[in-house]
């Protein structure tokens, strides 16, 4: 285990010009950064987003014409796992509540908590466990200017910046002046947040940022903040009902046309049921186990897109879904960790990326875009990339530096989790580098929101990576986990107002938006047995399936 | 791997990639053997088997807590603990996931609790039964000191109880294992937040900036950025002054938007 002797030598000439790195590091003398002019090159050339192939223009729905992913486009050119009447769904029903939340993970409780807050019932319906989301796997932190030589000024300026002014300028003013209600909200709420002893937040650069505003717990503040916002809907368990392992696949309306709960499916006992509710918000994550052109992705196993799916059937129409995040570093060695991300924080502290010979090639603090875009020129174009015996490739990440720069066990210290998860490989990121490759990261477009977090469907509201505009074609670090908790409890706090103006019970739902989509499909010559949404990713071997003979699989999953 | 299968495979995705020449070892998967690459962990070796996951897989990156597996290897008494995503698979490991485990959680108002022994001893008083036997430790994927822990809270120490339980995933191995039934991962998750919001200082430097907000002061500010033309955006945006890495004292020259 650890390195093989190959990577070993190679290791050799990291260490070699460390010295004369650590001197310029400490002088503050970076790499040169790019340009404007030089990031758009960069990217038109090396971005998988500025590809032509593996794209194509969705045919139905209202974004139709737009050019997504083939991975996504197939999922939303699919069929519904089912459909049925609106008498056999009353039939169905077994819960009715003022809001329902689909999905369980930051953003999801985050707008549960503030809908129970405002007087609302609520059931958090979640299709594995509470908590199962992206959201704990976020590590380097939550930006947010509370700092006073910064302001939510200069946060609207690096979001949008870094976002090649593309954003939803009204989602950006909201997510950079919610920012510093959120730290506090968090910070009563008991999150650990890194402190000096008079409890000053500890702030830290990310990459694209003008001043330093990142706020972290540890190396884990996503698992930190999701923990928190979990212990403390059930402490409310009162009003926050939260049933997991229950699937949604389909919204549902009223006959007015509005969102009316959904249909959920059960893996385990294979049931469909019914939630009946006032609104509904939409909360579900991205689609990175889509795995877009066949890229490995840092995350969770439930991101399949599923949300985005069901909000489209229902008429809401997608943002930026053609740009695709594809985080730097995310680690080429060992086979097993493939596609992990390794935070930028490991950047942030000052360690350098170096390619075969040891040699920098990229200003460390670029955004996330063109950094990738960087790395992959360097590999591909350049050759400069080291070679793994699985035939994978990766530059160098030097994380011993930050022992030098902060100090003898600094690495424990900052990066505890990930420190641990090499060494159970025999690898000591203390004392030799890291081998990192970009992965698919984040779905930066969505289902399009106002800065209400509602959709133009009545009574339909989403938050977090589902959702598209806020952060326009490249999101900045730490701004995922802000706009989970600045949009979830906007959804939440808008969706209980909804409510409140709602007059009388929820009637009866159909699924009459679902049929006429299958017959968009069938207009539009889309002659397919896809069914969507996914559920799970499908991760069966070839030589497995080839011997499931009797076996059906509905989007990801058997059945 | 047949020898009959030759063609170039590009990794794509989850789907394990083999080297050529990968060897396989068997595993038993609940008692039944599969013949899995030695190389893969034990979540992949799983799906590799056949396998589809509905519990027991989570982020696949060794921090939700979904995976907690058991096993022994034949011919070893001992039992091991781990997380299936994190591990490696070993030949003739009989392996068992376990992807829940009962454990009751006390609920508690986080406003009006305090971080005491008392607290502790009202909502968990089976605590005070921990016979000192280490097994939650030793059972702890994430090498967390469990048993310290546990043991700083029963004396009152929230705030080492908090910094020791830190990285805890909320898995449930400790709590399955422990002779004195306790529950460990929802006492360290009660220490945690009692300790950040009661013991350590609270950031007095943001209650201004959130009064401000509250307030409205930057609503105009950001209406104008919302306003503005991508050319004015792109000028402001490479005209930003840049807080240095070491920025101690440093105060930017242009105050009007703070």
């Amino acid at each position: 285990m650890g390195y093989t002797p190959e990577m070993l030598d190679l290791i050799k000439k990291v260490e070699a010009s460390r010295p004369e790195r650590l001197e310029r590091s400490k002088k503050g003398i970076d790499f040169e950064p790019l340009t404007l002019a030089g990031r758009e090159e960069v990217l038109s050339k090396f971005h998988p987003d500025y590809k032509d192939d593996g794209r194509r223009d969705v045919k139905i729905g209202p974004s139709k014409g737009e050019s997504y992913p083939d991975e996504f486009v197939d999922v939303l050119e699919s069929k519904a796992r089912l459909l049925v009447s609106g008498a056999e769904l009353d039939k169905l029903t077994d819960y009715e509540t003022d809001v329902l939340v689909i999905g369980g993970g930051g953003a999801g409780t985050a707008a549960a908590l503030m809908a129970q807050e405002n007087g609302c019932k609520v059931i958090v319906a979640t299709k594995l466990r509470h908590g199962d989301a992206n959201t704990v796997m976020a590590e380097g932190g939550i930006q947010g200017a509370t700092q006073e030589v910064d302001s939510p000024y200069y946060h609207y300026l690096d979001v949008i910046g870094g976002g090649h002014f593309t954003n939803t300028p009204e989602l950006v003013a909201a997510l950079t002046n919610d920012a510093p209600l959120v730290i506090e909200w968090l910070e009563r709420l008991g999150l650990m947040f890194d402190k000096d002893p008079d409890g000053r937040l500890r702030v830290r650069h990310g990459g694209g940022t003008s001043r330093k505003r990142m706020h972290s717990s540890g190396d884990m503040t996503g698992s930190a903040i999701m923990r928190v916002l979990r212990d403390e809907s059930r402490n409310r368990s009162g009003d926050i009902n939260v049933l997991e392992f229950s699937s949604a696949v389909e919204i549902l309306k009223d006959s007015q046309g509005r969102a009316a709960g959904a249909l959920f499916y059960n893996m385990e006992t294979e049931e469909y049921f019914v939630i009946k509710a006032k609104a509904t918000i939409m909360a579900t994550g991205g689609y990175g186990r889509l795995h877009i052109q066949g890229f490995a992705t840092t995350n969770h196993y439930g991101a399949t897109a599923d949300g985005l799916v069901m909000g489209y059937r229902a008429g809401v129409p997608m943002a930026f879904m053609h740009s695709t995040q594809y985080h730097p570093t995310g680690v080429a060695f060992p086979e097993q960790n493939i596609g992990l991300l390794i935070t930028e924080k490991v950047r942030g502290l000052g360690a350098n990326l170096l390619n075969t010979d040891a040699e920098q090639f990229v200003f460390e603090r670029e955004p996330r875009d063109v950094e990738s875009a960087c790395i992959i020129r360097e590999c591909m174009e350049r050759g400069n990339g080291i070679i793994t015996a699985t035939g994978r490739v990766g530059v160098w990440l030097d994380s011993p530096m930050i022992e030098i720069l902060e100090g003898p066990g600094a690495v424990k210290r900052e990066l505890p989790a990930k420190h641990i998860q090499f060494m159970r490989y025999g690898i000591d990121i203390s004392k030799v580098p890291m081998l990192v490759y970009p992965t698919l990261h984040y779905q930066n477009g969505g289902l399009t929101i106002t800065d209400d977090s509602a959709t133009n469907v009545s009574g339909l509201f989403a938050a977090g990576e589902t959702t598209g505009g806020v952060h326009g074609e490249n999101r900045l670090m730490g701004n995922s986990l802000l706009d989970i908790t600045v949009f979830g409890r906007r959804a939440g706090t808008n969706a209980a107002a909804y409510v409140k103006n709602f007059d009388g019970e929820v009637g009866n739902v159909n699924m009459d938006h679902v049929d006429a989509y299958h017959k968009e499909l069938a207009e539009a010559g889309v002659d397919t047995d896809r069914v969507a949404p996914l559920v799970l990713p499908n991760y069966t071997r070839e030589e497995v399936m080839e011997k499931q003979l009797t076996t059906n699989y509905q989007g990801g999953l058997r059945a | 791997m047949s020898e009959a299968k030759k063609e170039i495979r590009v990794a794509t995705g989850d789907r394990a990639i083999l080297p050529e020449g990968t060897k396989l070892v068997p595993i038993y998967i609940m008692g039944k053997q599969y013949q899995v690459p030695e190389t893969m962990t034990i979540q992949k070796a799983v799906e590799y088997a056949g396998y589809q996951f509905i519990r027991s897989c989570g982020c696949r990156g060794g921090i939700c807590g979904a995976c907690p597996t058991i096993y022994r290897v034949a011919g070893d008494y001992h039992l091991h603990f781990c997380l299936a995503c994190q591990t490696v698979v070993q030949e003739d490991m009989y392996l068992t996931q376990m992807p829940f485990f009962p454990a009751n959680r006390a609920a508690y108002e986080i406003e009006e609790v305090d971080a005491s022994a008392e607290t502790i001893m009202k909502l968990y008083p089976e605590v005070m039964k921990c016979v000192a036997c280490n097994t939650c430790t030793k059972s702890c994927p994430m090498d967390i000191e469990v048993m310290e822990y546990v043991n700083a809270a029963m004396r009152g120490d929230i705030a080492k109880a908090a910094r020791l339980s830190f990285d805890c995933i909320q898995c449930g191995l400790c709590s399955s294992r422990c002779p004195a039934q306790i529950q460990h991962f929802h006492l360290a998750q009660l220490c945690r937040r009692v300790h950040a919001k009661y013991q350590v200082p609270q950031a007095e430097h943001l209650k201004p900036r959130v009064a401000a907000i509250n307030d409205g002061k930057f609503v105009d500010v950001l209406k104008e950025l919302v306003g503005d033309s991508e050319d004015t955006l792109r000028e402001l945006y490479v005209a930003r002054e840049m807080e240095p890495q070491d920025s101690k004292g440093w105060q930017p020259e242009e105050k009007q938007f703070l």
